[in-house]
């Protein structure tokens, strides 16, 4: 299993090879293909790029978009910034809790959903506002909020 | 109960019916559900519009513009760009009947300088760019100006830095101009990440050339080759945008070597980032881009001198570069009869919050916030009183009403010891707790607070919990005092902007807002609190 990862990393941060300054999206890379960005992973990344692993982990944990645990099937990207939060996120939120079990940070059961709390998604004009996976969505209240996690869920099951 | 902001108005006619409007309309109307437009655009299926011979026709109201030949995968663009971003799809327009009523008239109050195409033109295509002047500017700069003389020009044309500090950005070129050493970058700041701000997002999305044309001519003034695009790694729209018109540009050669048959030779890179508010901050932002963690650096010395790789770069905002064509094609003189002796030009603005009209504005400075609020944003909806307003981002001051009639330019913002920052309004109405406001933005300073600096991560940690505190109704009087002294150390002692700026909000709410405060202090319940009391480890 780890030597199938690093083998499939290895090819992907082929074009990256050498270059120091393109850690970030070597990383934005290997994250899209694999959904997260395991320890193995790190390593690999380190080699390849030339630079110690212990600049990979760093950068890593750094940036809030990296994860290092496999995420749900579709991550739900909910914006708490102030223009959302003024126009009612935590109802949101409160609803998203309702309809899948978990909160900000977790995955639900099924391993369907994975919940994130985010900063301002530069939607505000249609606020309050989720991302699902990079599909955003405007104007939430509760009903809607719920319609749309049922929908996706079908569909992408 | 609510009244519909446009109506759409489509003709059902036999001709219609064979040319596929029952797809048309069902697409449109789910690609309206899907964007939450329901309740303000209403989709009407009237008899024909008297245009025949050409397919399914659709009319906007009140903007009057018709659109003919209309697929389901059209009407789903016109839901998208018109409906929901506002500008007409050109490509399927019918040229007839003039744009009236709401969205034109609110156009008319404004100036645009920054944002004069976007809406106006494709932003895929070059050559509607160039058709409306594009390229003019970097074309005269190259051949008929020397770089010190574009320099000057930018110089008298008072262009300040629209990133938040106000920065002469003349004085800034010709800094790295002097710099010593061949190598030199000009970087666009595109990390946008100011909750409540989308101003950048806009011209990277409307008029990517426009910034392209700009860093060309910035890069000619300072002597740089290399120009980089640091945009937030969420914008993938307009990351695809830019980097189309990246490789457009290059084929007119308008990019790369030898512009314009010229010595002049520049070209542009696009870097994504990976989610960290600090990284719009232009140090954390060359760390970054040299493939590290954003820790801001210690200054002195600056990037004019020692930026990316060590080299002289220039970092300017989105908006700040989106004038400089223009600038160059009209002349510092022009430029000047817009906004104030100390801030000339325009100001892009956000308003949002409790208002009728939320969006995007563009304005000249000196704007007084009165007119900002109530003629372009509508003012608050019926029967809702003002309470406060939230201005120039997260980092930003909590103003009272009283304030409305500041003028909105750096200078006078300072006189009142505000800040223009981001150019984000947050409308708040009576029904909004500022406590709770105050408390979400200190979540977020948390969550951002990059770690380097003990003040900073000590201090939002803290603040994070006094205000959990407070807004429990727990902990008394004097959790206001701790937390003024809190930020007032952070001040002091904060190694970046980021800590040193959490004062801003802090005392302006506790200041202007000080009964409200006293409330929570004294235990009196505030039902918008309890439910946000207990802190969330992880979230902004
Ligand atoms: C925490 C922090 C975040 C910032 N975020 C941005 C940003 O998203 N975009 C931006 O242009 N400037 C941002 N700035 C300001 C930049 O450091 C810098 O002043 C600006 O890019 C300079 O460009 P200008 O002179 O054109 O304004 C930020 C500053 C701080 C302290
Ligand atoms: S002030 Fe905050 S954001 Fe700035 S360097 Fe210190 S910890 Fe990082
Ligand atoms: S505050 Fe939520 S999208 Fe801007």
């Amino acid at each position: 299993m780890t030597v199938e990862i690093e083998a499939r990393v290895a090819e992907l941060v082929k074009p990256y090879a050498g270059k120091r300054s393109e850690l970030i999206q070597a990383l934005h890379r290997v994250q899209s293909e694999l959904g997260h960005i395991p320890k193995a992973a790190q390593a690999v990344v380190a080699e390849a790029l030339g630079v110690p692993p212990s600049q990979v982990t760093g950068v890593v944990s750094f940036y809030h978009f990296f994860r290092t645990a496999p995420a749900g099937q579709h991550t739900v990207r909910l914006c708490l910034g102030t223009a959302c939060h003024v126009r009612g996120a935590e109802r949101v939120l409160k609803a998203i809790q309702e309809e899948l079990g978990v909160g900000l940070g977790a995955t639900s059961a099924d391993g369907m959903f994975t919940v994130e709390g985010v900063r301002c998604l530069g939607a505000c004009g249609l606020a309050p506002v989720m991302m699902v996976d990079d599909e955003v969505y405007g104007r939430l209240d509760p009903k809607r909020v719920k319609r749309i996690l049922r929908e996706v869920g079908k569909d992408g099951g | 109960m609510k009244i519909a902001r446009a109506h759409v108005l489509v003709g059902v006619d036999d001709e219609a019916r064979l040319a596929g409007v029952d797809e048309v309309l069902a697409v449109l109307r789910g690609a309206i559900a899907e964007l939450g437009l329901e309740g303000e655009v209403r989709v009407v299926e009237t008899g024909t519009l008297g245009i025949s011979g050409r397919g399914v026709a659709i009319a906007v109201y009140p903007d009057g513009v018709y659109y003919a030949g209309v697929t389901p995968a059209d009407a789903r663009t016109i839901a998208e760009e018109h409906l929901w971003k506002g500008r007409p799809v050109e490509r399927l327009r019918l040229p007839t009947a003039a744009p009236v009523a709401r969205p034109g008239e609110i156009l008319g109050r404004q100036t645009r300088v920054v944002l004069a195409n976007c809406g106006v033109i494709d932003p895929e295509e070059i050559d509607e760019y160039i058709a409306v002047g594009g390229y003019e500017a970097l074309a005269r700069a190259v051949t008929e100006m020397t770089p010190e003389a574009v320099i000057d020009e930018v110089k008298r044309s008072g262009l300040r830095g629209r990133g938040g500090a106000g920065f002469p950005t003349g004085v800034k070129w010709s800094a790295v101009r002097l710099a010593s050493g061949p190598e030199k970058y000009v970087i666009c700041n595109a990390d946008e990440g100011e909750p409540g701000t989308f101003k950048d997002r806009l011209i990277l999305e409307g008029d990517p050339h426009k910034l392209i044309e700009a860093m060309a001519i910035a890069a000619y003034a300072v002597g740089a080759r290399t120009g980089i695009v640091y945009v937030r790694g969420e914008y993938k729209l307009s990351i695809a945008r830019i980097s189309r018109a990246i490789a457009q540009a290059r084929e007119y050669g308008l990019l790369g070597p030898r512009i314009l048959d010229t010595a002049f030779s520049f070209d542009i890179e696009v870097r994504p980032g990976a989610g960290a508010y600090v990284c719009g901050e232009e140090t954390a932002l060359i760390e970054s881009l040299e493939g590290k963690r954003g820790w801001p650096r210690i200054r002195p010395p600056y990037p004019v001198t020692h930026g990316l790789w060590g080299k002289p770069t220039v970092v300017n905002n989105v908006e700040t570069l989106a004038n400089v064509p223009e600038i160059l094609r009209r002349g510092a003189a022009w430029y000047r009869t817009l906004g104030t002796p100390t801030c000339p030009g325009t100001k892009v603005y956000t308003i949002l919050g409790h208002v009728r009209f939320p969006g995007l504005v563009e304005v000249p400075m000196g704007t007084p916030l009165r007119t900002l609020v109530y003629e372009l944003g509508g003012g608050l909806p019926e029967g809702r009183a003002l309470k406060g307003l939230l201005i120039g981002g997260a980092a930003g001051a909590f103003l009272p009403p009283a304030a409305l009639d500041v003028r909105m330019d750096f200078d006078s913002l300072a006189e009142r010891a505000a800040v223009l920052g981001s150019g984000a309004i947050l409308v708040m109405d009576e029904t909004t707790c500022i406590v709770d406001m105050l408390g979400s933005v200190l979540r977020f300073f948390r969550h951002e607070s990059c770690g380097q600096c003990v003040p900073c991560r000590a201090g939002t940690d803290a603040l994070v919990r006094l205000m959990a505190a407070l807004q429990a109704g727990e902990g008394g009087e004097r959790i206001l005092s701790q937390m003024v002294e809190i930020v007032d150390a952070m001040r002091l002692a904060s190694l970046c902007p980021l800590g040193q700026s959490v004062a801003l909000p802090v005392c302006t709410a506790v200041d202007g807002f000080r009964d409200e405060f006293l409330a929570h202090a004294r235990g009196n319940p505030c039902p918008r609190c309890w439910a946000n009391a207990h802190p969330r480890e992880g979230a902004p």
